[in-house]
Parts: structure tokens; C-alpha cells; sequence
């Protein structure tokens, strides 16, 4: 299953070249670019681990790939994310993030439907062991 | 305000226009704006002819580079790191920053910024602390010059285990790997650079050009001593000159003599005395010849000319 969370997730992945003009695009606009990765992308699981600290008053975005890169090396069997925060007055706040790293295998998730007191319907949304390839 | 394109994705159409045949080279160069910038330097820097000459040899290479690849030829991003090798106050930093603007101009490096850093910058206090730092200073970096005084104090050779030696093996790297994200300029006094090349040839070999900047002459620091004088508004009165003369010739013969620099220093002085001899008679009219005239007086003041030892302020302490 092909995790769709944050911007673009519905496109092919970005290439490293795509990647870099985002971050550019962050650095630009004075946003401070996290890297974070995780192996367990339960979307109600917000906080994934940070790799290293935010990056801002960086001029370039050679500087973030580079960590990418280092990030990918380690934990390239992992989930990792690119965020961009906004410390402004009135924003403050997550601007844009994407996914920039996935696992051979991708999670799988399966959504339970569960009938409770006056029809009322709860869903939970569990984590399956993988059962096939993603296409 | 997107970025420029970035080197790596570049060319990356398939359908371009036909290649130009021919290229007008003061257009290209003008265009790179590194005309401008040569004469910048040439009128801003005085002297340092061996300097500028290697300054403009390399504009040329990269003006030339740059229009091969528009052309098709075959073209290889030519290696920029340099050292810059010379005494105390000879305008290696100077240089240094017109550097960045030269390879921004001409694209070679896509923004343009200098981090100006030393031993302390780069390397750590306990085991594990010299990487992220080291890095940290990389990626701010990233896309401009960086530039390392005093590089020597990099290698500690009395000690093996010196933290050091991680930040070096961490720059040779990324000089080798991320050429065309970074440009690695290294400075400092001639004969302790040449030791660390010889003790670190990754060095010497991932450094493609060598500078030497040259001691000034007594008339090449007078006339960088009118410079900063007319930048800063100032003049020196027929007698005042004679006396600054003679005091170039005296200061240039102490210790701690740190060419451009002491000059700018004694001008900072000297401007201290004129302020204090306007002031000291409060009852007359100031023309404005009297406010930017500096009189002999207020050279010959100078403990120079006393015969005992300066302390140039600056120039025993840290260089910058
Ligand atoms: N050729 C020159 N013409 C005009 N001013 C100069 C020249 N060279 C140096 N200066 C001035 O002298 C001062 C010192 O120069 P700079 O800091 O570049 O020296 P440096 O070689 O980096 O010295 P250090 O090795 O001590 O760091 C600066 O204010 C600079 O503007
Ligand atoms: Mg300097």
C-alpha cells in the first residue's frame, strides 16, 4: 500500500533534483527544514524521530540533501520526511511536508469498522503485517 | 523568488535551440558582470599585481568555461579550491570576499555567501563534537566560499589524537565529493601553510590554485593609507603627507607590523587626534577644510616616531 501522507503524495516520488528545489523553496521563504523518519507511520503517529536539528540560515539546500543523503545511508529502510516550520509571528507552524524516503516494503493499514450503541459506527485504523508488494 | 537552476539539473530539455556559432566575449562577459567586478578590484585593491593576475586568470577560465558549455564542447567544472598564502594584513580576506562575488557573477557557485571560520569553529571540544560541528559550518556553506583562516591550526602534529584531524578528513571529502556546491578557500602566513601541505598533501592536491600575496611597498601603503583616508572623507595636508611618509617607513620596521592593516589603524588614530586637537579649542569657527584636514601634528604625534615599541591594538590580537 502506497502511504500517502503530506504534500505530493499523490505524485510519483520526487527525484533528489525536485527535492532540492523545495527545500530551496523553504530556505527562501526563511522556514526552518527538519528531517525526521520513522518506521512507523500510523496516521495518528505525528512525531517522528528528528534526524539531527532544524536547518535554517542555511543559504543553499546543498547543505539539507547532505544530510538526506547521511539519513538515507543510516535509516534508508525507514519512512523520512522533509518538513519546512514557520517560526513567524501568527504561523507558527509546520508549512509544508513531504515524504522523501519510503521502505522496499511499504506498511500496510486496514481500516476496522466496529458497530457500537445506538448505530453508531467506530473506525480505528490498524497496522497489518505486510501481506504484498505494493505495485 | 525561486532559486537558480540548480547545477545538477541543468540541460536538462532535450529540444534546445540551435547552438550559437559564434559568442560575443565582452557581452558574455559584461553579462557575467565580471568586468565590473575586475575593475572593483583593480581600483579598490592597491597593488597585489601577482594576485590580480591570477584573480583574472581564473575569471578567464571560468568566462570561457561557461560559454564551452553553452557551445557543447566538452567542459569539466574546474576545481576552485584555493590557498592564500601571505603576512598579516595583505588583503587575503579582502580578496577572499571579491572571490565569491567573481565565481556568483559567473555562476560557478549559486549564491555567493563567504562563512569566514577558524580552528575553533570546526573543531569540537570532546569526541563527538567535531563532526556535527564541522558539518554544521559545511552546510552553511553550501552554494558559496568557505573560508578558513589560519588553516594550519588544523593539524596538531605534536598530537595524534587531535580533534582535528576529523574536521580535515571531513572537508577533504566534501572538497572531492561536493565540488560544485562549495568552494574551499585556505589562508594564512607563508611558511606554517607550506608545512601543513607537507604534512597533508590531501590537501596540496585538492587545491588547485596556489596565491601568494606579497608584502606592500612604502609607496604602495601610502597609497592605500589616501584610499582609506578618501573613503572615509578625510585628507592629508601637504606636511601631514610628508609626515606619514616617514612614519611608513619607521612602522614598517617594528614588530607587529601588519602591512594594510596597520595603516588602517594608524588612520583610526590619527583621526582620534584631529578630533582632539578640533576640540581642545572650543572659542573658533570650524571651516570645513579644518574637519577634513589631516595635519602634520597629528601624524607626528604617533608614538613612532618616539622610538619605543608600538602596540598596533589590533594587530596582536586576533586577525580579522
Ligand atoms: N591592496 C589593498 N588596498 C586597499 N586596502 C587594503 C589592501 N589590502 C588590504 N587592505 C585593507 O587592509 C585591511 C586588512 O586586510 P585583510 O583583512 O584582507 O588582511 P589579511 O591578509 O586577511 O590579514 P590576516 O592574515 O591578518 O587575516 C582591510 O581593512 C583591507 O581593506
Ligand atoms: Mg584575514
Amino acid at each position: 500500500m502506497r502511504l500517502t501522507q503530506g504534500c505530493f503524495s499523490f505524485l510519483p516520488d520526487l527525484t533528489d533534483d525536485q527535492i532540492y528545489k523545495q527545500v530551496q523553496y523553504c530556505l527562501a521563504n526563511g522556514w526552518a527544514v527538519n528531517i525526521e523518519f520513522t518506521d512507523d507511520p500510523h496516521p495518528r503517529s505525528t512525531y517522528w524521530e528528528m534526524w539531527g536539528l532544524p536547518m535554517f540560515d542555511l543559504a543553499d539546500a546543498a547543505g539539507v540533501m547532505m544530510e538526506l543523503a547521511e539519513c538515507r545511508r543510516v535509516y534508508g529502510d525507514r519512512y523520512i520526511r522533509l518538513s519546512g516550520f514557520d517560526a513567524s509571528h501568527g504561523w507558527e507552524s509546520v508549512r509544508i511536508s513531504f515524504i522523501v524516503n519510503r521502505p522496499p516494503q511499504e506498511v500496510e493499514f486496514e481500516l476496522l469498522r466496529q458497530e457500537v450503541a445506538g448505530r453508531s459506527v467506530r473506525y480505528t485504523t490498524v497496522r497489518r503485517p505486510p501481506q504484498h508488494v505494493s505495485p | 523568488m525561486l532559486d537558480l537552476p540548480h547545477a545538477r539539473s541543468a540541460d536538462a530539455s532535450g529540444n534546445e535551440a540551435p547552438l550559437p556559432a559564434s559568442f560575443d566575449l565582452r557581452n558574455e562577459a559584461e553579462a557575467a558582470g565580471i568586468t565590473a567586478t575586475l575593475q572593483q578590484l583593480d581600483q579598490e585593491l592597491i597593488g597585489l599585481k601577482p594576485v590580480k593576475d591570477r584573480v583574472r586568470q581564473i575569471a578567464s577560465l571560468l568566462l570561457i568555461e561557461r560559454i564551452r558549455q553553452r557551445a557543447g564542447l566538452v567542459s569539466s567544472p574546474p576545481t576552485l579550491h584555493m590557498s592564500f598564502t601571505g603576512n598579516p594584513g595583505t588583503g587575503k580576506t579582502t580578496v577572499a570576499l571579491r572571490m565569491a562575488k567573481i565565481l556568483h557573477g559567473l555562476g560557478f557557485v549559486r549564491r555567493g555567501q563567504v562563512i569566514s571560520v577558524t580552528r575553533d569553529d570546526l573543531v569540537g571540544q570532546y569526541i563527538g563534537h567535531t563532526a556535527p560541528k564541522t558539518k554544521e559550518i559545511l552546510k552553511k556553506a553550501m552554494g558559496g566560499v568557505l573560508f578558513i583562516d589560519e588553516a594550519y591550526y588544523l593539524h596538531r602534529p605534536d598530537n595524534e589524537r587531535d580533534y582535528g584531524q576529523e574536521a580535515i578528513e571531513i572537508l577533504l571529502q566534501v572538497m572531492e565529493n561536493q565540488r560544485e556546491d562549495l568552494v574551499v578557500i585556505l589562508a594564512g602566513y607563508g611558511e606554517r601553510m607550506t608545512n601543513f601541505f607537507a604534512s597533508n598533501p590531501g590537501f596540496r592536491s585538492r587545491i588547485a590554485h596556489h596565491i601568494e600575496f606579497p608584502d606592500y611597498s612604502e609607496a604602495e601603503l601610502l597609497f592605500i593609507g589616501e584610499l582609506m583616508l578618501r573613503e572615509r572623507g578625510y585628507r592629508l595636508s601637504a606636511a601631514a603627507r610628508k609626515a606619514f611618509v616617514d612614519y611608513i617607513a619607521l612602522r614598517r620596521t617594528q614588530p607587529l607590523f601588519s602591512n594594510a592593516r596597520s595603516i588602517r589603524n594608524a588612520i583610526d588614530r590619527m583621526r582620534l587626534r584631529q578630533a582632539d586637537r578640533l576640540v581642545s579649542d572650543l572659542d573658533r569657527m570650524l571651516e570645513l577644510s579644518d574637519l577634513e584636514t589631516i595635519d602634520s601634528a597629528d601624524v607626528l604625534a604617533s608614538r613612532v616616531f618616539g622610538g619605543g615599541p608600538v602596540v598596533d591594538g589590533q594587530a596582536a590580537g586576533s586577525a580579522k
